[in-house]
């Protein structure tokens, strides 16, 4: 399978990969996908409390190419955000902006499940149980 | 000596011709051009001297004799030829077939399509080491079977089936048995008479011959194998297989086997010398690996590992300068990962981290030693970017955790 340009570029330099510290209580942590699936991202955001501004953004993802450059580009795209922001962002943004092909959709997905994720975590951390859902 | 990049690392799926190969079959393409079924001119005899040539160095590296090669177009149809022309022969003995789970899908798909026909198929599972227990093809045998078809090794994970184990049983119970020997010829011994063969499959192109060619060795004594044609025409191969013969192909597919035969000693040794050179070269420098299927009855070009925590198909994107397989289906429509794996009961988290290295006749100790460190650098960077090995390094046990079923889930 021919991979598009934007793809290898991520894959060849991944952005913001890491971990932050999972018990700080201004980082949220999104674990999401299956290793029998054969995708396991983890997106991690350190956020502003005061501004809800997304300061950091780590991930690190065990999965295609395609996985590990939608999980890359989130974290481009989440940090500097605030969380309003970054939750509005879809996976179709995802596959336009790195020309995934159909069979490589669920990538996109995964990352957006990924980043809804960290959010919620970040936010029942806050103890904000409504806000988190 | 400089490494030429990419390294072909993949010879399972197929095989360059041989120099020596190509040089036989060149003048049947033009200067000897004739049909083998010209009988009445010195162009007809020719291609037939040829192909009959052709088929007494395909019967000696089985140890078949010439009548018994029925030529075909390949493996594929080798084996639907076998499997559906002896169905239809022997539908008055029996409706029942056997085979097992980590066949080639030109069986498991035949075998399919016979039971939509009304055939009864029992598929046999393997063990952990990939191989079919003989006891369980003897109690699978019921006064309806025909048929048993049992690959000679698997093309995925290299393991060799106990043929002769069960040709002696299909022997002593008179059903046929069938072998799919695509990976087996030509890199260990094959003998249809010491295994009690009476169908082989065969295919030029996995032994540095042509591809287009192959062949099904179809037995003509003890007992006298009768198969339906699955083509209709003008009779050739003994009525089994019409078609006018890729002269060529077959010349190039014979030379292909005598090649083998004269160089297999030889061959083999140096193949598991590389092997295990790529095996303890991977093994010392990378922990967390793990070989798919017994290494003691094995290939002795293949090796099937699974690197823990990185996904096969990212890992063959960072080595793209060799030419391997991945036994993750991250490609395929389906998304499942290798059912070869799965059936050795290889959990779907490790089959999805599996690659395939299949050696071959022009693969030096400086490709391994290159593959070795390539390997090496991306496993660690994926390895890196892999939460799941982080988790591991942390002690947390990957396997039993519950996974969030999301909406990405497949």
């Amino acid at each position: 399978m021919a991979y598009s340009d934007k793809v290898i570029e991520h894959y060849n330099h991944p952005r913001n990969v890491g971990s932050l510290p999972k018990e700080d209580p201004n980082v949220g942590t999104g674990l999401v996908g299956a290793p029998e699936c054969g995708d396991v991202m983890k997106l991690q955001m350190k956020i502003n409390p005061d501004t809800r501004v997304i300061e950091e953004a780590k991930f690190k993802t065990f999965g295609c190419g395609s996985a590990i450059a939608s999980s890359s580009l989130a974290t481009e795209w989440v940090k500097g955000k605030t969380v309003e922001e970054a939750l509005a962002i879809k996976n179709t943004d995802i596959v336009r902006e790195l020309s995934l092909p159909p069979v490589k959709i669920h990538c996109s997905v995964l990352a957006e499940d990924a980043i809804k994720a960290a959010i919620g975590d970040w936010k029942k951390k806050r103890g904000d149980e409504a806000e988190a859902k | 000596m400089a490494i030429k990049t990419p390294i072909y690392m993949d010879y399972h799926a197929t095989t360059p011709v041989d120099p020596r190969v190509l040089e036989a079959m060149l003048p049947y393409f033009n200067e000897r051009f004739g049909n083998s079924a010209s009988r009445n001119h010195a162009f007809g005899w020719t291609a037939e001297e040829a192909v009959e040539n052709a088929r007494a160095q395909i019967a000696r590296l089985i140890n078949a004799t010439p009548k018994e090669i029925i030529f075909t177009s390949g493996a594929t149809e080798s084996n639907n030829l076998a499997l559906k022309g002896a169905a239809e022969m022997y539908r008055e003995k029996g409706n029942h077939i056997i085979t097992q789970v980590t066949e080639h899908k030109a069986v498991l798909d035949t075998c399919k399509r016979l039971e939509k026909y009304g055939y009864e198929v029992t598929y046999l599972p393997v063990g952990k080491d990939g191989r079919v227990n003989p006891e369980d093809v003897r109690k699978a045998i019921t006064p309806k079977t025909i048929i048993i078809s049992i690959m000679y090794a698997n093309n995925e994970i290299g393991v060799v089936q106990p043929i002769a184990e069960i040709g002696k049983i299909a022997k002593e119970k008179g059903v046929l048995l069938h072998s799919d020997g695509v990976q087996a010829i030509g890199k260990i011994p094959v003998d249809v008479q010491a295994d009690n063969i009476d169908m082989l499959s065969m295919t030029a192109h996995k032994i540095y011959g042509p591809k287009g060619v192959g062949a099904l060795y179809v037995r003509r004594r003890n007992p006298r194998v009768q198969l339906s044609s699955i083509l209709d025409g003008g009779g050739h191969e003994r009525g089994m297989r019409s078609g006018t013969l890729n002269v060529p192909g077959i010349v190039g597919f014979g030379k292909a086997c005598e090649i083998c035969m004269n160089e297999m000693p030889a061959e083999s040794a140096r193949m598991l010398a590389l092997r295990n050179r790529l095996q303890k070269g991977l093994e010392a420098k990378l922990d967390e690996i793990y070989i798919n299927g017994t290494m003691e009855h094995h290939l002795p070009n293949n090796l099937n590992m699974s690197f823990a925590f990185v996904e096969g198909e990212s890992l063959l994107m960072g080595i793209n300068d060799i030419a391997v397989s991945s036994g993750s289906a991250c490609t395929s429509a389906t998304l499942e990962p290798s059912y070869v794996l799965k059936a050795l009961g290889v959990g779907e988290d490790l089959a999805h981290t599996s690659i395939r290295f299949g050696l071959g006749r022009f693969n030096t100790e400086e490709e391994v030693d290159y593959v070795v460190n390539r390997m090496y650098e991306v496993v660690s960077r994926l390895r890196e970017l892999s939460p799941l090995y982080e988790m591991a390094k942390e002690g947390i046990d990957v396997s039993k955790m519950q996974w969030n079923v999301t909406s990405a889930e497949h």
